[in-house]
């Protein structure tokens, strides 16, 4: 399916998006349940014979199943981690058969808020249930049944995707070779859930949001999602990092006379508030900040980390990120202290990078180089 | 794959499928001779970028963390061995790490280089300077050693602190021992390999 473009040969190429229908009714950690759903999916590289080199991509607040290549020629983006995912890449598609799929109640496909309720026949909107990521995990496994995939050789996802990658080890631990926690934590701190509500108050107070039925309105609350997209970006980069790339230069005006005077990490916000507002969904973006919320796994376990990584057969391996404040190094090391505790084999690397949270989407060499190292040496068995 | 010498010596106090905690690992080769001939379970403390790279490309756990921001999140008792080779003399606080290694298990193998070398004491003595030799290598003002002792220094240590050594193997830059060094120490050991336990073990 994906045909290299001859300019780059460590480009998964040109790739398309697939769908699976699945038939419910799937049973939510809610009480709830949806009738049916849909997942739409990418695939990279191609599944061996005795189908033991699967790896799936688990994705973050913002992403979606396009992680990587190109739809078109004409495409000026390639897919949201296209850094890591490809040949010869430290996701390497030689090696791997990788999936990276959209989130149940997400708005790039697969079953979410935008969707048509059935027993409506309206877009389900503000009654979309509540997903938590063992739902989405869930989801996912069935996504890997239906691919033929029994085990995957590793899952491996960033911040919210980590998140995802744990709760497999946790609910499914004989499907699951590596477990890839990124930038991630074990739960959120109350800071954490703070920053969360403000952009979900942000999107709520906006007149155009319409307690959620925005859709059948004809509006979009761009504003309330503008705000929740700056406040989030600005938790996605560290102090330093936006020092680096902006300091305090200014864009238009005159800072002699205080006139019209816009720095550039103003307009910089502002455009990226801008192009989010128009290709995000306010409903999936609070469903998905909820989820971040919720994700506690120790709480099943008395709240004890180490019981809770007992639980798992994976081997495990969390990287950080020194600049990221959003979830900082020392939930990793926390993580990586408590799975040693388990008897887990565990592996951690604190990446010095400016970047922030964000650090785990860009071409940092030392942690694509320890990603790759850590995947390579993985052992496929079916 | 062979041992380095000073790990083959450690390797050898080791027992069968011990849990190992490795403080400044290195590039991990001691605890991956271990797993596949001890079958020891080993995880590896480590500083060093490449290192912890190259910790991870043979399969060896290791977790990035600087030993000078302290143990004390360790278990009790969560080890059977905690091994340090060559990184008591690089550490801030040489006593307080000794003390949490045997916390956290309730042996350690501790390994570091003797100041108290002939040669040293003799450069020190005519030169008026710093000695540099094969065994310490760096010069004073650019090395990673800033707890150098001699074993006189770490025994006494081991004393006031009611640590119990219950071996210690003196070799020589080639890791060989000699009769000298079997008299003397002190004065011709250039490494020494110490095996400790807990206070009246």
């Amino acid at each position: 399916m994906a045909q290299a473009a001859p300019s780059d040969q460590h480009s998964v190429g040109l790739v398309t998006a697939e769908s699976a229908d699945f038939s419910g009714p799937f049973p939510l950690a809610s009480g709830e349940s949806l009738p049916a759903y849909t997942l739409v999916y990418e695939c990279y590289g191609a599944l061996n014979a005795d189908r033991s080199n699967a790896l799936l991509i688990c994705h973050a607040l913002s992403g979606h199943h396009h992680a990587a290549g190109y739809y078109d020629l004409e495409d000026p983006k390639p897919g949201w981690w296209d850094t890591a995912i490809g040949p010869g890449k430290a996701i390497d598609t030689n090696r791997f058969f990788v999936v990276a799929l959209n989130n149940l109640g997400g708005c790039h496909g697969s079953t979410g808020p935008t969707s048509t309720n059935p027993a409506t026949g309206r877009p389900y909107g503000p009654d979309f249930p509540t997903v938590t990521v063992p739902d989405w995990v869930n989801a996912q496994a069935a996504l890997a049944d239906r691919l033929g995939i029994e085990r995957w050789a590793a899952v491996v996802g960033g911040s919210l995707g980590g998140m995802q990658a744990l709760q497999w080890a946790l609910s499914y631990p004989d499907r699951v070779g590596a477990t890839v926690a990124i930038a991630s934590t074990p739960r959120l701190s109350a800071q954490n859930i703070a920053f969360n509500e403000i952009a979900r108050q942000a999107i709520t107070a906006d007149p155009d949001f319409r307690e959620g039925r925005y859709l059948e309105a004809g509006v979009v609350p761009t504003a309330g999602l503008r705000l929740a997209r700056m406040l989030g970006h600005v938790t996605y980069q560290s102090d330093d990092g936006l020092r680096e790339k902006f300091g305090r230069a200014v864009r238009t005006g005159d800072l002699d006379i205080l006139q019209d005077v816009q720095f550039q990490v103003e307009s910089y916000l502002q455009y990226q508030g801008k192009s989010f507002s128009r290709r995000f969904d306010a409903n999936t973006y609070l469903l998905m900040t909820r989820a971040l919320d919720y994700f506690d796994p120790a709480r099943a376990f008395g709240d004890d980390l180490v019981a809770t990584f007992a639980a798992m057969k994976a081997k495990l391996l969390f990287i950080s990120f020194t600049t990221d404040w959003r979830f900082p190094s020392a939930r990793s090391r926390e993580m990586a202290l408590a799975a040693l505790r388990a008897g887990r084999e565990v592996s951690y690397v604190d990446v010095d990078a400016a970047q922030g949270h964000d650090a785990f989407l860009l071409p940092v060499p030392r942690y694509l180089e320890v990603l790759g190292t850590y995947l390579r040496g993985l052992e496929l068995r079916p | 794959m062979t041992l380095r010498p000073d790990l083959k010596l450690i390797a050898a106090m080791v027992p069968e499928g011990a849990r190992v905690l490795d403080l400044g690992c290195g590039d991990g080769a001691l605890l991956a001779w271990l797993a596949e001939h001890r079958g020891v379970r080993g995880y590896g403390i480590e500083i060093d970028e490449d290192q912890i790279t190259r910790c991870i490309a043979r399969g060896v756990s290791v977790l990035e963390r600087d030993i000078d921001e302290g143990l004390s999140d360790f278990p009790t008792d969560g080890f059977d061995v905690v091994v340090m080779a060559e990184t008591l003399q690089a550490v801030r606080k040489p006593g307080t790490v000794l003390e949490h290694m045997l916390r956290i298990a309730p042996r350690s193998i501790v390994t570091f280089p003797n100041f108290g070398h002939w040669r040293c004491r003799l450069e020190l003595a005519s030169a008026g300077r710093m000695p540099i030799a094969r065994h310490l290598p760096h010069a004073w003002h650019d090395t990673p050693n800033i707890h150098l002792c001699t074993f006189a220094d770490f025994e006494a240590l081991c004393a006031e602190r009611s640590l119990t050594i219950y071996d210690r193997k003196v070799v020589n830059a080639n890791y060989q021992s000699t009769w000298a060094m079997n008299h003397w120490p002190n004065l011709f050991g250039t490494i020494a390999v110490y095996g400790l336990s807990r206070p009246g073990a």
